[in-house]
């Protein structure tokens, strides 16, 4: 039986004014991430996958961007399930932080300058929880040791400035866990860092969710990182989840042809190798990802897409059942 | 022996504290040297303090090096005047990394593409606005993008414009750093399509800079590893892959997240931090990481040592490395 997610968001279409006019940064979006479980949301830039993670933050830009419909339903750490996008700022301040955080791209830019690692990790518990100031600061050496970080004493007692990229991701990741929330979401959180440091990350992430069965919504743009850390995923176009699956499923048989040709175009080591000798190019996408004030009639993808025909530029297709779990908005699924 | 278009010999760069900054010096790059030969494509690859953009620039004098040799066509550059040296850099040019940071906002495109031939005195008006065209075209860009601004532009076409740039000027040495680091993967594989076959349609040489092992495999022929400012490995393309003799080349081809979830998860995670360039370990300065350090890799440093023709690695612990 499946367990009851902690978030189910649907029909979300978020709008962002711009020059007066209102454009769907995302529409018709349905996700849902029970305990424990990473989902992965994938895509391009421009795809909508920042906007999907900022819709259910609450934190669109302010008179820019704005839920236009839908749902966000999510369970809390006391059990009662309320959609986000009916809250106001001050409900939404309680939950933020203490039953959902964020792990974002730049750790420079999540960590304010002017106080120790120590007191950032220590404010949430304080705010959220009501520790007092010695308790709180106790609680964040702990995690600075949970997140791997060596001499964490030390450490706390230290300005963002004098750690490196991948030491600093570790403390907004330990700052993100103060409050043990029900929800991660983590914002391209290794897109900064070298690949080997990269590597440490994700594995600490998968590790700390292991110890406390928290869901994460992992949003990157590299698939690569989607199968080492995710249980499901969905692939977002222009705006709209064109697939969705466990990576199990989608990596094996992808049934869009976007996903097609994004596993296609990630260099993998060895082929290149081997196209270079035969004399062939590498694998792309014809084109580039169209503009959300103009999106081409029916299928975003249609314009680039190797398999379309006249009927995929009639209508915007379903996300068609695959009948295995797996979700595709393509209206020849079934010829992949 | 290929007759080799740069020659770097022994590069230094030390960054001085100047003005009000204090702390060590900054050892960037040390001691490196290798060959681009005529018409082959170089990669230089390493993570962040590796040195590596610091030799691309190094190579065009855009920064001065502290010690060390570039010879270009056989003449060493560091020791040429700047009237000497402006000569010289419509031979050498430069693909940078953020296709929006790097063209002038208030630029035509034609402007932007003829600027530097009419700095280097080339040709007449007309035959620099043709030699521009025919970079557009070059670049699979239309005609009518000469009229157009930047900012009209996609990031990927963006790119092809600096692309065009470089070209217009029918260098001899083009230095590409980073020049997809910043484009969506379903474009990356367009611009390195292109690159590849103007490289071999006109016979360029390349100094490609990236720090993605997987990226460089398809363009370049030979790969150089960096490790904080020092070469760890120099291979010819397909035995860098097939057959990578430095534990840092085989942790750094291991960190790459491989999109088959099968193979996924069984990477070999490197333990620690990139020391600083300010205070680099003694001896090997991969050690503090390496799995597989032993007493004596703290004492020497590593001499780059042929393992096979053209396949060099400087590691002592032949046990491990072969």
């Amino acid at each position: 039986m499946r367990v009851a997610p902690i978030l189910d968001i649907a029909g979300l279409k978020t709008v962002f004014r711009i020059g007066g006019r209102p454009v769907a940064a995302v529409q018709d979006v349905n996700l849902t991430i029970a305990p424990g479980e990473t989902l992965a949301l994938v895509g391009e830039s421009g795809s909508g996958k920042s906007v999907t993670s900022l819709s259910v933050m609450g934190l669109l830009p302010k008179g820019v961007g704005q839920v236009a419909e839908g749902s966000i339903l999510f369970r809390g750490k006391a059990g009662q399930t309320q959609d986000l996008t009916q809250l106001d700022a001050e409900s939404m301040r309680q939950i933020r932080g203490n039953d959902i955080a964020m792990v974002f791209q730049e750790p420079m830019t999540s960590l304010n300058p002017v106080y120790t690692i120590g007191e950032q990790i220590a404010e949430p518990m304080r705010i959220h929880l009501g520790l007092s100031h010695k308790d709180a600061a106790a609680a964040a050496i702990k995690l600075l040791a949970d997140v791997g970080i060596p001499d964490p004493e030390r450490r706390a007692r230290q300005f963002p400035h004098e750690l490196s990229g991948g030491m600093r991701q570790r403390a907004t990741i330990a700052m993100a866990l103060a409050c043990d929330p029900v929800l991660l979401i983590a914002d391209e959180p290794t897109t900064a860092l070298d690949v080997t440091i990269q590597a440490q990350i994700l594995d600490l992430l998968q590790k700390l969710q292991a110890e406390r069965g928290m869901g994460i919504l992992f949003v990157t743009h590299n698939l690569g990182v989607v199968a080492e850390i995710a249980d499901r995923v969905a692939v977002m176009y222009a705006g709209r989840i064109v697939e969705t699956g466990t990576v199990a499923e989608v990596f094996a048989h992808p049934r869009h042809p976007y996903t097609i040709g994004l596993m296609r175009s990630i260099p993998k080591l060895g082929e290149a190798t081997a196209l270079k000798r035969q004399g062939k190019p590498l694998p792309t996408i014809a084109g580039s990802v169209p503009s959300l004030i103009q999106l081409p009639s029916g299928c975003s993808f249609a314009p680039r897409c190797p398999y379309a025909i006249e009927a995929c530029r009639a209508d915007v297709p379903p996300l068609y059942d695959t009948g295995t779990g797996q979700r595709s908005r393509c209206i020849r699924w079934q010829e992949f | 022996m290929q007759e080799a278009l740069l020659s770097v010999r022994d590069l230094t760069k030390h960054f001085k504290p100047t003005g009000f900054s204090r702390g060590s010096v900054v050892r960037a790059i040390e001691n490196v040297s290798f060959d681009v030969p005529r018409g082959r494509v170089v990669g230089l690859v390493g993570e962040s303090g590796s040195g590596k953009t610091t030799i691309g620039r190094s190579v065009l004098r855009l920064i001065e090096p502290t010690s060390g040799e570039v010879r270009f066509n056989g003449v060493d550059i560091t020791k040429l005047s700047a009237a000497q040296m402006r000569r010289h850099r419509k031979s050498m040019q430069y693909i940078f990394q953020d296709p929006f940071a790097s063209l002038s906002p208030r630029m035509t495109i034609g402007q932007i593409l003829t600027e530097g031939l009419e700095i280097q005195h080339l040709g007449t008006r007309q035959e620099r606005i043709q030699r521009a065209k025919a970079a557009l075209a070059a670049v699979d860009l239309p005609a009518d993008a000469f009229g157009r601004y930047a900012h009209e532009f996609s990031g990927g076409q963006r790119q092809r414009i600096g692309i065009a740039r470089a070209l217009a000027l029918e260098p001899q040495l083009i230095v590409a750093d980073e020049p997809v680091s910043a484009l969506d993967v379903s474009i990356q594989a367009q611009i390195v399509n292109l690159l590849r076959d103007l490289q071999i349609r006109l016979g360029l040489t390349m100094l490609f800079i990236s720090h993605d092992l997987a990226v460089v495999e398809y363009i370049c022929d030979t790969v150089i590893v960096l490790y904080l400012g020092r070469i760890m490995e120099i291979a010819p393309s397909e035995k860098l892959y097939a057959d990578p003799r430095h534990p840092y080349t085989r942790a750094l081809l291991s960190a790459i997240p491989s999109p088959d979830p099968a193979k996924a998860r069984t990477r070999q995670i490197l333990t620690g931090d990139i020391p600083s360039p300010a205070n680099p370990p003694s001896g090997c300065v991969f050690r503090t990481r390496c799995p597989h350090a032993a007493q004596q890799c703290a004492a020497v440093v590593p001499p780059l040592e042929e393992v096979s023709p053209g396949h060099f690695k400087a590691c002592i612990r032949h046990d491990v490395s072969g």
